[in-house]
């Protein structure tokens, strides 16, 4: 019952995957090690940076400070996931057509983060979207960018709605 | 870096929670959000060799109303007290004081239980709950027993907590209508660690009136002869000087910079509570 590894299941982008794993083995080290799924980066490892960012169950949560063996029996979602399925499309347009990329390190991150911003599908203010966004840090853009890019995003979709 | 080895379990039960924690050997821990003793353990500045995680236990999940109170289970996270979820005993103090925690992803996770037993002196719930006066619930091999919050905390992540014990909930006193709160928070980008944190809380009908700073170097610090005058007077002579004056008061000592951010944080929350 207590143990250093075990066996879990997990949904990841839909899919459902079963693996032994180390109980130390942090989510994020677990999807990209033994699921290749390298979309989400490891920057700090202690809540900082927000580059780990995955969707647990529906939310959003820092994938460095969640154990892989935690995510048994939940649904996980990854900028592959939420790339596949078409949900943030405009925003990595609009990410694309703002130059609110350079190394990409942050860029999962950021989309993630700003998926739950944008999800709620209400009128924010830049400096509402420059406060939901503080947790995840870009070292290139000066987030100049990437606000116009969710603003934008946004923007489109409210008149999508209306 | 990554953590170090340990052997993890978890349950649903507070029983076999508890006899986890006393009957083996080694040093065991909590786990509830792990928002911070995740960082701690990445850090290698924690190297527990047993993590119980209790986010099954439902017992700790509850959330209860009484006429005087709001029992808020150890493990309600920040983002459900920041959406409204809970009854608002409080006029809204709780709902602000957790929105203004860390970052959604870290509210998402992050416990109200958590916070207060990991006691960082810059924790927004050890400083808020501080304010209103809150009651800790503890479960023990012995039993149940209850915590004035103003002797829980001990210092800097330092609580009055056996190792035996887990913290069950916090009574939440319920402020009459015409209660009055205010809480201030510094910090150089939303979100983070604040810098200096001023709480007030008064409220006429039940005789309470408290104002807290926290973010010092130990145990939120509580200005008692302060909060009665500025309740006496509904805050019209607090200014910054007031409030520089209470904090030499206390006896404690800070370096001129410091002593005017917390002179700040203080005469803000005041000022927030008699909407000036
Ligand atoms: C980037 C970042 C920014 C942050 N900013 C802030 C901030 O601005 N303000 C703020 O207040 N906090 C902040 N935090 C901390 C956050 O609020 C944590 O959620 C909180 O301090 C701990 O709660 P937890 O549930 O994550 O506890 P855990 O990390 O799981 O546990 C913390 C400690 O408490 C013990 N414990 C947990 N639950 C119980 C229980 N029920 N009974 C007994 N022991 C228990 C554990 O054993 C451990 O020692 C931040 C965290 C991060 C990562
Ligand atoms: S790697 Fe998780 S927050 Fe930085
Ligand atoms: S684009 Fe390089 S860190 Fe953001």
């Amino acid at each position: 019952m207590s143990d250093e590894t075990k066996t879990i299941t997990l949904t990841v982008n839909g899919e459902s995957v079963t693996k032994l794993v180390d109980a130390r083995t942090h989510l994020v080290d677990f999807l990209r090690g033994e699921l290749g799924l390298t979309g989400s980066h490891l920057g700090c490892e202690h809540g900082i940076c927000g580059a780990c960012s995955v969707r647990l169950d529906g939310d959003v949560v820092r994938g460095c400070l969640m154990l892989a063996i935690q995510a048994d029996g939940a649904s996980i979602e990854t900028v592959e996931g939420l790339t596949a399925s078409g949900e943030v499309a405009d925003l990595q347009e609009n990410f694309v057509e703002r130059d609110a990329l350079q190394c990409g390190f942050c860029t999962p991150g950021m989309l993630i983060t700003a998926a739950e911003l944008l999800r709620e599908a209400a009128p924010k203010t830049r400096e509402e979207i420059r406060e939901f966004l503080s947790g995840n840090y870009c070292r290139c853009t000066g987030y100049h960018a990437i606000v116009d890019a969710v603003e934008t995003t946004l923007t489109q979709r409210l008149e999508k709605s209306s | 870096m990554k953590a170090a080895k340990f052997d993890y379990t978890k349950t649903n039960d507070v029983a076999e929670a508890l006899s986890v924690l006393t009957a083996e050997d080694g040093d065991s821990k909590v786990l509830a959000g792990s928002q911070s003793l995740g960082p701690m353990m990445n850090l290698r500045l924690a190297r527990p060799d047993r993590l119980i995680d209790i986010r099954a236990l439902d017992a700790l999940k509850a959330v209860t109303q009484a006429p005087d109170h709001l029992f808020v289970g150890a493990l309600v996270t920040h983002a459900a007290i920041e959406d409204g979820i809970l009854p608002d005993v409080t006029r809204g103090m709780i709902q602000h004081v957790a929105a203004g925690i860390a970052y959604r992803a870290v509210r998402n996770r992050g416990t109200i239980g958590g916070s207060l037993v990991h006691a960082d002196p810059a924790g927004d719930w050890p400083a808020a709950l501080r304010a209103l006066g809150a009651q800790i619930v503890i479960d023990g091999p012995a039993g149940t027993r209850e915590a004035a919050i103003d002797t829980f905390q001990l210092g800097a992540f330092t609580v009055a907590l056996e190792e035996d014990e887990i913290v069950r909930g916090v009574r939440v006193p319920a402020l009459s209508g015409s209660a009055r709160w205010g809480y201030h928070k510094i910090c150089r980008k939303p979100g983070e660690f604040a810098e200096s944190i001023g709480a007030y809380v008064c409220d006429p009908e039940s005789g309470i009136a408290r104002l807290v700073l926290a973010a010092t170097e130990d145990a939120p610090l509580q200005l008692d002869t302060a909060a009665a005058a500025i309740a006496q007077n509904d805050g019209a002579k607090f200014d910054l000087d007031a409030a520089r004056m209470a904090l030499t008061e206390t006896g404690e000592t800070f370096d001129p910079f410091k002593l005017r951010m917390h002179a700040v944080a203080l005469h803000r929350a005041v000022a927030q509570a008699y909407g000036a």
